[in-house]
């Protein structure tokens, strides 16, 4: 896969506007990873390139955290929080349906590229427990049953997006 | 606002917000101009609920029925009993309603703005009278809370710096720039008896005169905000409640020992705190409070923000300061401590966000009157993130000395559905479990060592009689394996390995000396491990086995799950005597192992298929279905 003209733009512009800042390459990445949904091998070695950081430092800090990915992510990402207050009020039931719903592993994207279940940890939302956080929306307590309602709502929602 | 270049300005600013703003909070009659303020609660928990919906809802509303010169509203901070929430506070009434849905709006105006009396069926509800609240201040919930850390939150707008500053807001900046030298300060914080309120309980004053005594072109003071224990959210609420307060505490502290530069490191996962911190943050450097040679004082200081990205161990000290520096969040050997050689080498401190939040309150009323809060060696509130098989699940600020008793029966309001109490979770992945027979101590940093958990960040996760204690220190593990850094030989595999006995004990496969090695493995991660995650790692598996052996013994001798919850020890069944024959169980299951015939003859469960996602249980409308 090769990233287009217009998205390696945007990341040297995201590089130039840290240049002054002193050790940007957090809030570079950070940034990357919000506009492109993911930082591809292609574009670390175009940050390695703008920022003068060797393309090993980079890989070991994008594979570091839990934020970053070398894949892209579907567009919506469900995040199922496993925090302790939710895990205790079965989350894992949860996010295993999710995942069996959507015919796809923990952490897995669809093919259509429409979802990704991620196992998210604490969104600070414990009195919604189980909670889950897709897209920055949350929904609070999620019963299995209501999982393929979501699904469902949400793939419904594309549909009349794309008429 | 002008700029406030001097102290004479400042007092002038405080002396004009703080009338308007207390006449905004007045509680008392309505006055004739019918002025009156609406608050609506903006913590994540009430946003996800339709609190903003509800605030757009009630500015229509006003425009509505012409009521919007006479009747303001704003979002505010956390008002702690978030299991209840949406709240909405009005003054001078002093009413509070909760669990307030988009559809009261109309009622609100009409009934109580408008006719002056309260929509009763949104009040509180003393649960042993049954009679209706009015006021926040009688509800069971909040009777036994001091609030410190949490000053400001859920009374002023988190995005109005006046507001802040009608709030107590920078008076102790003032007083520590203009009549204090910056030992003076660390004297007092020294005094007040403050440790840290992350986890390591480090004396803040100590820390700061360790960096004070360092001479340095560049010092640096970083917060702390990457609250990683799962199950704790007290230092998102204090930073989306009253960010400014926390920034007022942080310029404190570099005052003390000569920084000048702030960095805020705050998780990724807490977008509306970011936001309403980097807000705080502009507003006060247009104003001059931020900047060089603040208040004409000649102090100068600079804030900057930057977001974690999703890493457990950031929150250790060393590994915080090496992900600011754009490198992989891994710990480092102490000595040297970050107080002599930190950020980019240079003398630094990291405060968490409620140590730093407690400060201002320190220096305004004197460290004396702070020090007769708490207990001996633990003065003052402690914020705990009070979650799990609890009735109200909230943010709670409590004298230190409160008993855990007081914690989960007088402000949690006890367990759910009749349920038994089990056990409480402190100091989250690092800690341990407390039960029964620790009820009644009184929890402070020391007490709660001494009985085998920590206070930590202060996460405190209820369990009751259907968690399965095998199952949360195997839950724990998992957190500790997928977060360990792996720099340490001992806690990357040996977290693994633990973690492979555990699954065994919860498949029922092991033996009784796989306890035994599990014991064994513990104190040796313990031990080969350079920092406190890889120190502490084993402690929910060594606390539960402490608490709970029977347990233990049940699932490796018996191969139960007396609580039901280990997927490969139980199963549900459904009463053929009970089943109602609606074939609903059936048609939610989604392994499709269910079988039955509608109306003639009781569904049965193959077990061999069956998934145990519970679908069924959770849809059966006759209490049928059981686990086993």
């Amino acid at each position: 896969m090769t990233i287009k003209e217009e998205a390696k733009k945007e990341v040297i512009a995201i590089c130039a506007s840290h240049k002054d800042e002193p050790s940007p390459l957090m809030v570079i990445l950070e940034e990357i990873q919000k506009k492109l949904g993911y930082i591809p091998l292609e574009v670390q070695e175009v940050v390695s390139k703008e920022m003068g950081i060797p393309v090993a430092e980079i890989y070991g800090v994008v594979t570091f955290y839990n934020f970053f990915s070398l894949t892209p992510k579907g567009k919506y990402v469900v995040g199922v929080c496993l925090g302790t207050a939710c895990y205790v009020k079965n989350s894992q039931q949860i996010i295993d349906k999710f995942a069996q719903s959507l015919g796809i592993e923990i952490g897995g994207t669809t093919e259509d590229g429409l979802f990704t279940v991620d196992a998210v940890r604490c969104i600070g939302a414990c009195a919604l427990a189980p909670s889950v956080s897709i897209n920055g929306r949350v929904y609070a307590k999620v019963t299995p049953t209501e999982v393929d309602k979501i699904i469902a709502d949400l793939r419904k929602k594309e549909e009349t997006a794309n008429g | 606002m002008d700029k406030i270049n001097s102290v004479e300005k400042l007092d002038k600013v405080i002396e004009d917000c703080s009338a308007a703003f207390s006449k905004k909070i007045r509680v008392g009659e309505r006055t004739k101009d019918g002025k009156i303020a609406i608050l609506v609660c903006g913590d994540t928990t009430c946003v996800a609920n339709g609190s903003v919906d509800i605030q757009s809802e009630l500015e229509k509303a006003l425009k509505e029925y012409h009521l919007e010169d006479k009747v303001t509203v704003n979002h505010v901070g956390c008002f702690g009993l978030c299991s209840q929430g949406p709240f909405i506070k009005i003054f001078p009434d002093d009413t509070i309603y909760r669990t307030v849905k988009v559809g009261d709006v109309k009622r609100i105006i009409e009934e109580d703005i408008i006719g002056g009396k309260p929509v009763e069926d949104l009040l509180f509800v003393d649960p042993e009278t049954g009679k209706k609240i009015q006021k926040q201040e009688d509800v069971n919930f909040y009777k036994k809370q001091k609030r410190i850390a949490l000053h400001g939150c859920a009374v002023i707008n988190p995005d109005y710096l006046e507001e802040a500053l009608g709030y107590d807001g920078f008076k102790a900046l003032k007083k520590v720039l203009t009549t204090m030298t910056p030992q003076q300060v660390i004297d007092e914080i020294l005094a007040s008896g403050l440790r840290g309120r992350g986890g390591a309980s480090f004396p803040t004053g100590r820390k700061w005169q360790f960096a004070a005594n360092v001479q340095s072109d560049q010092k640096y003071i970083v917060c702390n905000g990457d609250e990683g224990d799962p199950g704790a959210f007290m230092d998102r609420s204090i930073l989306e409640g009253n960010p400014f307060n926390v920034i007022e505490g942080m310029m404190i502290g570099g005052y003390a020992f000569g920084a000048s530069e702030g960095y805020f490191y705050v998780r990724a996962e807490y977008p509306v705190a970011v936001r309403r911190l980097k807000r705080a943050a502009e507003d006060l450097e247009k104003l001059g409070l931020l900047g060089d040679n603040i208040l004409g004082t000649g102090f100068s200081f600079r804030v900057h923000v930057r977001e974690g990205a999703g890493a457990f161990v950031c929150g250790e000290e060393t590994a915080l300061l090496a992900s600011i520096e754009g490198k992989r969040g891994m710990p480092r050997p102490r000595p040297p401590f970050p107080a002599i050689k930190g950020l980019w080498g240079k003398p630094t401190c990291v405060n968490n966000v409620e140590t730093l939040a407690t400060v201002p309150y320190i220096i305004r009323i004197g460290a004396k009157e702070f020090a007769k809060i708490g207990t001996e060696g633990s003065k003052g509130t402690k914020v705990f993130a009070l979650g799990g098989k609890v009735n109200n699940v909230g943010l709670v600020e409590v004298p230190m000395g409160t008993t855990l008793r007081t914690l989960i029966y007088d402000i949690g309001g006890g367990i759910p559905k009749g349920k038994k109490f089990k056990a409480i979770q402190t100091g989250g992945p690092s800690g341990g479990c407390l039960t029964e027979k620790d009820i009644d101590t009184p929890i402070d940093y020391d007490t709660l060592v001494a009985k085998g958990s920590m206070m930590g960040s202060g996460g405190a996760i209820v369990m009751d009689e259907d968690n399965c204690m095998v199952d949360v220190a195997h839950f724990y593990m998992d957190f500790i394996c997928d977060e360990s850094c792996g720099k340490c030989t001992d806690c990357r595999i040996g977290t693994k390995r633990l973690m492979e006995m555990l699954t065994k004990v919860t498949k029922g496969t092991a033996t009784e000396q796989t306890l035994e090695d599990l014991k064994e493995l513990s104190e040796i991660i313990k031990n080969g491990s350079l920092c406190a995650l890889g120190q502490t790692a084993a402690n929910p598996i060594l606390s539960t086995m402490v608490n709970f052996p029977e347990e233990y013994e049940a699932h490796v001798k018996e191969h139960k799950c007396p609580a039901h919850v280990c997927k490969d020890l139980m199963k549900y069944v459904i009463d053929p005597n009970k089943c109602k024959k609606c074939s609903m169980c059936a048609r939610n299951c989604p392994a499709s192992c269910i079988s039955g015939v509608p109306g003639k003859e009781p569904y049965v469960i193959d077990q061999s298929k069956c998934v145990k996602c519970g679908s069924c249980m959770a849809s059966c409308r006759f209490g049928a279905i059981s686990k086993e």
